[in-house]
């Protein structure tokens, strides 16, 4: 029985599930009709609508519960095997990752093997590593092996491809009952006085519903494949070195030091800066385009400026590395040789270069959003400051940015968590030193640069070097997160107070 | 406050400015100057952002070639002189080395050069990479052995850069891949016209190149990365987006889930682009093990980051849809969720689309999550076989490219990360000139 | 019409404060005020009456040039206020506003508190030495707004928690306080209760004392109960214009007589 569904792969079951629900569409539809006496006039809902209320109870059930047992599968297996392990093998050194990694593809091996019919299922169980040279075999078949195959990595195998093979057929076998099922009872339902319609847009709800909660599963998925990882890490590295310590210094000896505080300071520190630029500019171009541009003028300049926000932050990266940082490098750098004569800044990647990148990123963002802000202040404000005789000046600076205040607001906080979160940029312009000093001339680091370096390349999942990166990351959502949610908030009740 | 004071405030004539007036009316153009300055930072910013791009990125479209006639000799070739090609095969690239510098060596006697450059150094102008078109070209038709056939060869970066003055007689002195010798060399061959700046169609097509081969790096191979993992997002974003969309604003009850989910998503919209790369590195690959640097992961990555971009959107366009046609509908007496979809999801097609596109065109530009699940510093040699391949098999993307590029300090590959840029904004630029026809054709008033 | 205009001025006391002569107001192509004349006169209640859309807003707008504000609006003609044309190139609009104010439809208190939405006039035109200066300016104005009572112990409370009606006198007194000449009155009743709306007309009375207003409305038992003089509108143009009394009780012109009577309207 087990080698019958076994032979059905889940590609095919699949496919199986849905022809039946086409046949179960077709029948039950034909047999809706006939039920009515060939009238469809005295069903309760259209014929095709009993068809797909019974294309929907044999394919939905059972393909989530497909879903579902995929995903859960490979967990419960593993966790199965891994207490098989001997405790000594994990201890060699290797992690138990890197231990399972290879179990898995002796398993994989195994089944080649049986599909290939060099062995058969038998005989894969009564395999010993003393008398088969396993890396041999398997390299016949065209899986290629790292290492010598250990007995215990073996035995898991076994175990793990034993395991595999029952939970496999055991899920073959439930999804087509489901699904049998499902047929049954459609086929039972069906009356003409049944409501297949209503039936069936409770089902379409049913999965708008999910998509719409989709948003809160992603929100759910960031914050535990965060946090799970992060309480590894603090598990590995005491909590206050990473909270209070004042060095950041990984290196692969085991003693490195790992403080956010210094990536904290240049986070921030780009940001204030890119602030400092976007928010006068950007502001400024909203009141005027606002205020004081004719349409025509609006119609040009509100465009181009949005191109500068569809422009994808590795242009800007680019921009700095190789443009505004030699730029920044000629006038404040290279001494006598340099346009002020001065000898402050020696490379391109600096503070200054990646805020003011960044910056000139965030106009657009900065005068969209106050745009449609001082737009929403009512006219009659307007109406009333120049009744009274004030300049058009006097208007916005007294009327308008006072009652746009917390709408403005709103707005500098999202620019200042997106210069936070910003990546591309500050991997390019800000450089990689992780200090703590107020001179904008010299590279700093940020958060989303740590993460990067930290993820990317040979990363082992047991080490705190590697670790360290969900933590930063958990540290950068949180922090995002206070300011969206405030920011969201101020401008949500600034908009309900003119509508 | 009396009478007195009026009189004494207003007495002034209309038709003349009083000092106050004056000065306050100074204020205001200087406020509107700061305005105008403003926009005109602005302007200045872009304009000076994509003259940047298009000057130091344009030469990327250009190479220059070496143009040689080889003899391709037996004896070196096929020994065995049956044209079998498991044993031309045999011949690795370096033993097309002595033919290319024979072929040099004829080159300069013929044109009548004086130089005292050896025949390795001479070849050495050409790219590493000509060997191996050398080689490819022969195996694809092995009966050219023995005649002398005309190519044309990639020329090595640094001849490449003195053509396009990055490379200089003054900046060579430390630079152990070019001598002054070899650009007299060059110079005599471009009198020559052996040495010629074309436009180089592998830049657009072909795959990206080891560090040593800059004048071989393409964009071809990520480009086709970047296109499965639009393909993922559309066949992903769009309908989940859409049904989301419906959900809440077509059925979702006024309470404090929905409350949360709104919150939800308007926050997820802001959540920085780098969080989903640990998010899909975290899920998608050390939890269900798909395979690293697989556009498939990217896809499903950047799906997560664009779908409140298009729900954001498709709300709008769902709300602006007038109550009166869902009233219609449901007067005649069609259930909600009938009136919805045949006749608001219709009237809101244009508008959503239009959101999609500009979703997807924001995926496309995306780097930060790509560098977390592996999407650089691959190198991708080949075009895949099929759509499960390219869905699966190990890709980078235009903007992961990019960056590999950037990252290599040598200014042949900065000029080829500023030409890939120039290709990715053709394409973002591309793509909102479609939304923004779709708006203008679709656009309806009510 | 013109006869009209002569025949009031004969018998009145006051000078005349603001004359129009042809006034022509397009909006685009739409031409929404036509060959308007009218002497408008000092320390007198001036109301326009007429059906909606006759062009009564629209002329009250030229007078102080808030017009200016739209793009599309085009003004011709002459209007004089003392003698000294308002379109004339040498005038600042921000000046003339000062001298003419304006209270509108709905109450539009800024979002700031009682105190500043009223020093906001005086400290723009720079009418106040100090601060003490100030403090009688916006104590006064209050008064004259007849709100005094009611927020002097309020004074750093928001003007929009006010209620309709003190919003309207607030802003009331927000206008009187740049001591303006003239105070235009766009239906400053429409969106008010009639408690509100009673208390309003009362102060309207007791304003003429010191300037020309000239209130636009829909209400015609509101223009015989506060004007004086009373123009009728139509069509963007000025059909009838005299004393009030003479307007409601022997219309010359049929229109008159009709949009009275509730025919037209």
């Amino acid at each position: 029985m087990t080698e019958l569904f076994n032979s059905i792969s889940t590609p095919v079951l699949i496919l199986a599930v849905l022809a039946l629900a086409v046949l179960g569409y077709l029948t039950i539809r034909a047999r809706a009709i006939a039920s009515g006496g060939g009238d469809a006039r005295v069903l309760h809902s259209l014929p095709s609508y009993y068809g797909y209320n019974a294309a929907m109870f044999i394919a939905v059930p059972a393909l989530l519960v497909l879903a579902l047992w995929l995903l859960i599968q490979p967990m419960l297996v593993q966790n199965a095997v891994i207490d098989t392990l001997p405790a000594e093998s994990i201890a060699e050194g290797a992690s138990v990752n890197l231990l399972m990694s290879d179990v898995r593809r002796v398993a994989d091996g195994l089944e080649t093997l049986v599909a290939q019919g060099v062995m058969t299922t038998r005989e894969t169980l009564t395999l010993d590593t003393k008398t088969t040279d396993l890396r041999a075999v398997l390299a016949d078949v065209g899986v290629a092996v790292g290492a010598q195959i250990e007995a215990p990595v073996l035995a898991a195998a076994q175990k793990y491809r034993n395991l595999s093979t029952t939970a496999d057929a055991w899920r073959t076998a439930i999804v087509l009952v489901l699904a049998l099922g499902g047929f049954a009872l459609a086929f039972r339902m069906t009356a003409p006085s049944f409501r297949a319609r209503n039936a069936v847009e409770a089902g379409i709800k049913a999965v708008l519903i999910i998509a719409a909660s989709l948003a809160i599963l992603t929100t759910v998925g960031i914050v535990l494949s965060m946090l799970f990882e992060s309480i590894n890490f603090f598990r590995l590295h005491d909590w206050r070195d990473f909270f209070l310590g004042s060095s950041w210094a990984p290196n692969f000896r085991g003693d490195s030091n790992l403080s956010i505080l210094p990536l904290l300071w240049g986070t921030l520190y780009i940001s204030f800066i890119a602030l400092l630029v976007a928010v006068p500019i950007g502001l400024f171009a909203a009141i005027y385009l606002s205020e004081y541009a004719g349409p025509k003028v609006r119609a040009v300049a509100k465009p181009l400026l949005e191109i500068l926000a569809g422009i994808p932050t590795i242009v800007y990266g680019l921009f700095a590395l190789l443009t505004v940082g030699p730029f920044l490098v000629s006038v404040f750098g290279r001494g006598d040789n340099g346009m002020l004569g001065v000898d402050w800044m020696s490379g391109a990647t600096s503070v200054l270069t990646a805020g003011l990148v960044m910056g000139i990123m965030l106009i657009p963002f900065v005068s969209s959003l106050s745009d449609d802000i001082i737009n929403a202040v009512p006219q009659s404000m307007r109406d009333g400051s120049f009744g009274l005789g004030a300049t058009h000046s006097e208007t916005v600076r007294q009327v308008i940015l006072p009652a746009a205040l917390p709408g403005i607001v709103g707005a500098i906080l999202l620019a200042a968590s997106r210069a936070i979160g910003e990546t591309m940029i500050v991997v390019l312009g800000a450089g990689a030193i992780a200090r703590i000093s107020g001179n904008p001339f010299e590279a700093m680091t940020t958060i989303t640069t740590r993460i990067v370096s930290q993820l990317t390349g040979d990363t082992d999942f047991a080490s705190p070097e590697t670790l360290v990166a969900f933590a930063l990351g958990l540290t950068l959502f949180v922090l995002t997160l206070g300011l969206n949610v405030l920011a969201l908030y101020i401008v949500r009740k600034y908009r309900e107070q003119y509508e | 406050m009396t009478d007195m004071a009026d009189t004494a405030r207003h007495k002034g004539s209309l038709l003349v400015q009083d000092a106050r007036t004056v000065k306050r009316n100074r204020a205001e153009a200087r406020f509107k100057m700061y305005g105008i300055a403003a926009i005109t930072i602005g302007m200045l910013m872009l304009a000076i952002l994509l003259v940047t791009i298009i000057g130091r990125g344009a030469g990327a479209f250009q190479q220059t070639f070496i143009t040689l006639d080889v003899p391709l000799l037996e004896d070196k070739l096929d020994k065995n002189g049956n044209r079998d090609l498991a044993d031309i095969k045999k011949v690795s690239t370096f033993g097309y080395a002595p033919l290319m510098r024979t072929a040099f060596e004829e080159k300069v006697a013929a044109i009548g050069i004086e130089t005292k450059l050896s025949g390795k150094d001479m070849a050495n102008l050409l790219s590493k990479d000509a060997a191996a078109t050398l080689r490819d070209f022969v195996l694809s038709d092995p009966s050219q052995i023995g005649q002398t056939v005309s190519f044309t060869f990639l020329a090595q970066s640094r001849v490449d850069g003195y053509l396009k003055d990055r490379v200089d007689r003054d900046n060579i002195a430390n630079d152990k891949n070019i001598s002054a010798e070899q650009l007299d060399l060059v110079d005599a061959l471009i009198e020559a016209g052996s040495i010629e700046k074309k436009f180089n169609l592998s830049f657009i097509t072909g795959a990206d190149a080891s560090d040593a081969r800059p004048e071989a790096a393409g964009m071809g191979v990520s480009m086709i990365g970047s296109f499965f993992m639009m393909l993922v997002v559309l066949a992903l974003a769009l309908p989940i987006g859409v049904a989301a969309s419906i959900y809440l604003e077509e059925f979702a009850p006024k309470n404090w889930i929905t409350d949360i989910i709104e919150v939800n998503i308007s926050n997820l919209a802001a959540v920085p682009s780098i969080v989903f790369g640990i998010l899909g590195l975290a899920v998608f690959i050390n939890y269900m093990h798909l395979p690293n640097s697989a556009p498939l992961v990217g896809g499903l990555v950047l799906t997560l980051m664009t779908l409140p971009t298009i729900i954001i959107s498709t709300r709008a366009s769902l709300k602006s849809v007038p109550p009166s046609i869902r009233d219609a509908a449901l007067g005649v007496g069609a259930s909600k969720m009938q009136s919805v979809f045949h006749h608001v999801l219709p009237l809101a097609a244009p508008g959503i689309l239009t959101g999609t596109i500009i979703g997807l065109a924001q995926a496309l530009g995306e780097t930060a999550p790509l560098l977390l699940i592996g999407m650089v510093g691959f190198i991708a040699s080949n075009p895949p076989d099929s759509i499960a391949e390219g869905l699966m098999s190990p890709n980078s993307a235009m903007p992961a490219q990019i960056y590999e590029w950037a990252k290599r300090a040598d200014p042949a590959f900065y000029e080829r990360a500023w030409g890939g840029i120039i290709i990715l904004l053709v394409f973002l630029i591309t793509m909102n000139a479609i939304a923004v026809l779709l708006r203008r054709r679709f656009e309806r008033r009510w | 019409m013109k006869d009209n205009t002569n025949a009031e001025n004969a018998v009145s006391t006051n000078t005349v404060k603001i004359a129009a002569r042809d006034v022509q107001v397009y909006y685009g192509d739409n031409h929404a005020i036509k060959d308007v004349n009218v002497d408008i006169e000092d320390k007198t209640v001036t109301a326009f009456i007429g059906p909606s859309g006759c062009g009564k807003s629209t002329f009250l707008r030229c007078i102080n040039r808030m017009n200016d504000t739209i793009d599309v609006c085009r003004v011709q003609g002459d209007i004089r206020i003392d003698g000294e044309d308002i379109y004339d190139r040498a005038v600042d609009p921000v000046q003339l506003r000062a001298k003419v104010g304006m209270v509108f439809q709905k109450p539009n208190p800024f979002p700031k508190s009682i105190y500043d939405n009223v020093a906001y006039g005086p400290r723009i035109h720079g009418l106040a030495r100090n601060k003490a200066e100030l403090d009688e300016i916006v104590e006064s104005a209050l008064r004259r707004g007849a709100i005094w009572n009611e927020v002097k112990d309020r004074l750093n409370a928001p003007g929009t928690g006010l209620s309709g009606g003190q919003q309207q006198r607030l802003c009331i007194a927000r206008a009187v306080a740049t001591e303006p000449e003239v105070l235009l009155m766009d239906e400053p009743c429409s969106a008010l209760d009639p408690i509100a709306t009673a208390q309003v007309e009362e102060l309207i009375d007791e304003l003429r004392q010191n300037y020309s207003v000239v209130i636009v409305t829909h209400s015609m038992q509101q223009a015989a109960r506060v004007s004086q003089k009373t123009a009728f509108f139509h069509l963007g143009n000025l059909v009838e214009f005299g004393e009030t009394d003479k307007i409601f009780t022997a219309p010359e012109d049929e229109r008159t007589e009709s949009y009275i009577t509730g025919r037209i309207g």
